[in-house]
């Protein structure tokens, strides 16, 4: 369990950014996590090597964040807002029907490792609610024919 | 129309790159500082100008910069919070996405009054693209050398540094933030010591937001009291609202500070969807006092709030028409606050899974006769008695609306179901 040469590169210039090493935490679990997936206890291992940290405190911090992947994900990652303005806007019509769509429940990842459906928090979009993250990308207003479309499109 | 600072740049088409920035008088305001000002002449323009900390808690900017210590030979930091997790809240990606240069143009003045040489914005995990943004955007000002080793030609040094988080609404609050940026888990700290004494890495550290921050070259450019008097008293300028709920036109509008909040709703946002009425309003994101219909004449600064027994806080205003359940919406907003607890604390730990348990059982027609005062009892448990204002901001809406809808929660208890129609 290793970085590559270049991923080894990006760490040690992460590093470099912060007056303390661990501070590094977050961005190279990140890298980590793009590296090799998800962040199982090797990594985790291999992480707290990199930065002079017990693996526990690595583990610690994998367990307090949820944005970063301790089991492997969906290639796509839909995390849909449950918070009070979505809610108020019909949201969880929305998450049914989105979860019924994909066959997946709460926090479910399926067995092709296609798709993981999350209901989260606020996202801070709440102008376009109902709305979600698939991935890197917001996507507002939602309506079940807009999920359509958007599976349409991903898939 | 009235006048505009930040939101000007919505519109302007790549409004977040240096080439328009500059072309709308962008970074002649650093420049002219890094020659000809002090930083405590800084500080205090910026104490004129009455800017308030525009994250949630509302103290004052310039008051804030000059606890920093003059004294200590430690290194100081800057830290720009963009973790914007309050739900309602959603400005600052506004800023960020189209006021890219005039956040980082208030980091640099910011950071040579405190005498900081190393910023870090700390952004919530999931904006990804305002990350990619802000990484794309601070590269191109090393490349110009406006950060960087002597910065401007000064010889004024100053290195900016994003650190995206992961998922957590404490890490929101400052000292939670801190421990995130230093590789640990986001729980709280005690204070004091303050920030502005021992924060980031055991150095004196001023935490900003987002928006607190790019106000600033503007006050320094026009002067404090034109910035004071776009305002009301003691609470200076412009700030950014974000409205969402059930009115016409959602978004983020730039208006004074104490503009009364009637005016918000109804001439800003369009008032309410299908001319529905309102049945609640929520002033400054989902942590404060709810308001009722009769309370939206107050005026939008911090302390009209306060005198009303709510709070001004992140000014994320969320509107509820006369359909809302408010068993219902008062049980997705402590659903919230149990879900975020960092658990480091008893009484806010187990106070939010209890409450939202209460709630749920309500919801389902379950709820029993001594619930509603539970509620009460659990909220007033929580407040005072835990380490960061998380617990109160979990308790004052279960106080607030049990107080103000206090037969609705009843009705729902005694007939088992929801009284409100639509539901
Ligand atoms: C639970 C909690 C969450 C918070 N979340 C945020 C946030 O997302 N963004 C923010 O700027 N301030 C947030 N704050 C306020 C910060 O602690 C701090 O007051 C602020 O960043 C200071 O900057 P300002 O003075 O410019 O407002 C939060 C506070 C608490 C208690
Ligand atoms: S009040 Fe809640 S969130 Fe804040 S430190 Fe205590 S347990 Fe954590
Ligand atoms: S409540 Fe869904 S984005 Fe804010």
């Amino acid at each position: 369990m290793e970085f590559c040469k270049a991923a080894k590169t990006e760490c040690d210039k992460i590093i470099a950014k912060y007056p303390e090493k661990r501070a590094a935490m977050l961005p190279v679990l990140y890298l980590a996590e793009k590296e090799f997936g998800h962040i199982s206890p090797e990594v985790e291992k291999y992480v707290g090597k990199l930065l002079d940290v017990p693996p526990v405190k690595v583990h610690e911090v994998m367990t307090f964040y949820t944005l970063i992947a301790a089991k492997p994900r969906g290639k796509y990652h839909f995390q849909i807002c449950r918070g009070l303005s979505c809610d108020l806007k019909g949201c969880v019509k929305i998450i049914d029907y989105l979860s019924e769509k994909l066959g997946l429940s709460s926090d479910e990842t399926s067995d092709d490792l296609m798709y993981t459906f999350t209901p989260v928090e606020c996202l801070a979009a709440c102008e376009t609610a109902p709305m979600m993250q698939l991935n890197e990308d917001y996507y507002g207003n939602l309506t079940k024919e807009k999920i359509d479309d958007i599976l349409k499109e991903n898939s | 129309m009235s006048e505009k600072i930040i939101s000007k740049f919505f519109d302007i088409e790549d409004s977040h790159t240096i080439e328009i920035y500059e072309k709308h008088g962008g970074y002649e305001t650093i420049r002219k500082v890094l020659k000809q000002w002090t930083p405590e002449q800084i500080i205090e323009e910026v104490s004129n100008a009455n800017l308030r900390g525009l994250g949630g808690a509302g103290f004052p900017a310039g008051r804030k910069w000059s606890f920093i210590p003059k004294d200590s030979p430690k290194p100081k930091y800057l830290v720009i919070n963009a973790d914007e997790s309050e739900p309602g809240t959603f400005k600052d990606r506004y800023v960020i996405d189209h006021y890219t240069h005039g956040l980082f143009e208030g980091i640099m003045i910011a950071s040579y009054a405190i005498g900081a040489h190393k910023a870090f914005i700390y952004i919530r995990g999931e904006y990804i693209r305002q990350t990619e943004r802000l990484v794309e955007q601070i590269e191109a000002a090393y490349e110009k050398g406006y950060l960087g080793k002597g910065i401007f030609g000064s010889k004024f040094d100053l290195d900016l540094i994003v650190h995206r988080g992961a998922g957590a609404y404490i890490c929101g609050e400052e000292t939670a933030l801190l421990e995130s940026l230093e590789g640990k888990k986001g729980w709280p700290r005690m204070k004091p010591p303050f920030p502005a004494i021992e924060g980031a890495f055991h150095s004196p550290t001023i935490v900003n937001n987002v928006e607190t921050l790019a106000y600033v070259p503007t006050i320094i450019k026009n002067g404090a009291d034109s910035f004071a008097n776009l305002g009301s008293e003691r609470n200076g300028g412009l700030r950014l609202y974000s409205i969402s709920g059930h009115v016409k036109n959602p978004g983020v509008y730039e208006l004074p500070m104490g503009i009364p909040l009637r005016e918000i709703i109804y001439e800003h946002a369009g008032g309410l969807e299908n001319g529905n009425g309102i049945k609640a309003v929520i002033p400054g994101g989902s942590s404060s006092p709810i308001l009722t219909p009769n309370e939206i004449d107050v005026n939008m600064d911090f302390d009209s709030l306060a005198a009303i027994g709510s709070m001004l806080g992140s000014a994320g205003i969320i509107v509820m028409d006369d359909s809302t359940c408010m068993v219902r919406a008062l049980y997705v907003v402590t659903r919230f606050y149990h879900h975020e607890s960092c658990g480091q604390c008893t009484p806010c730990r187990e106070g939010t899974g209890w409450a939202e348990k209460v709630l749920k059982r309500i919801l389902d027609g379950a709820g029993r006769p001594e619930d509603v005062d539970n509620l009460v009892e659990i909220a007033d448990n929580i407040i005072g008695n835990t380490i960061c204002p998380l617990g109160d901001a979990a308790a004052l809406p279960i106080q607030s609306y049990v107080k103000k809808f206090r037969e609705e929660f009843e009705y729902h208890v005694r007939e088992g179901k929801c009284d409100v129609k639509g539901q």
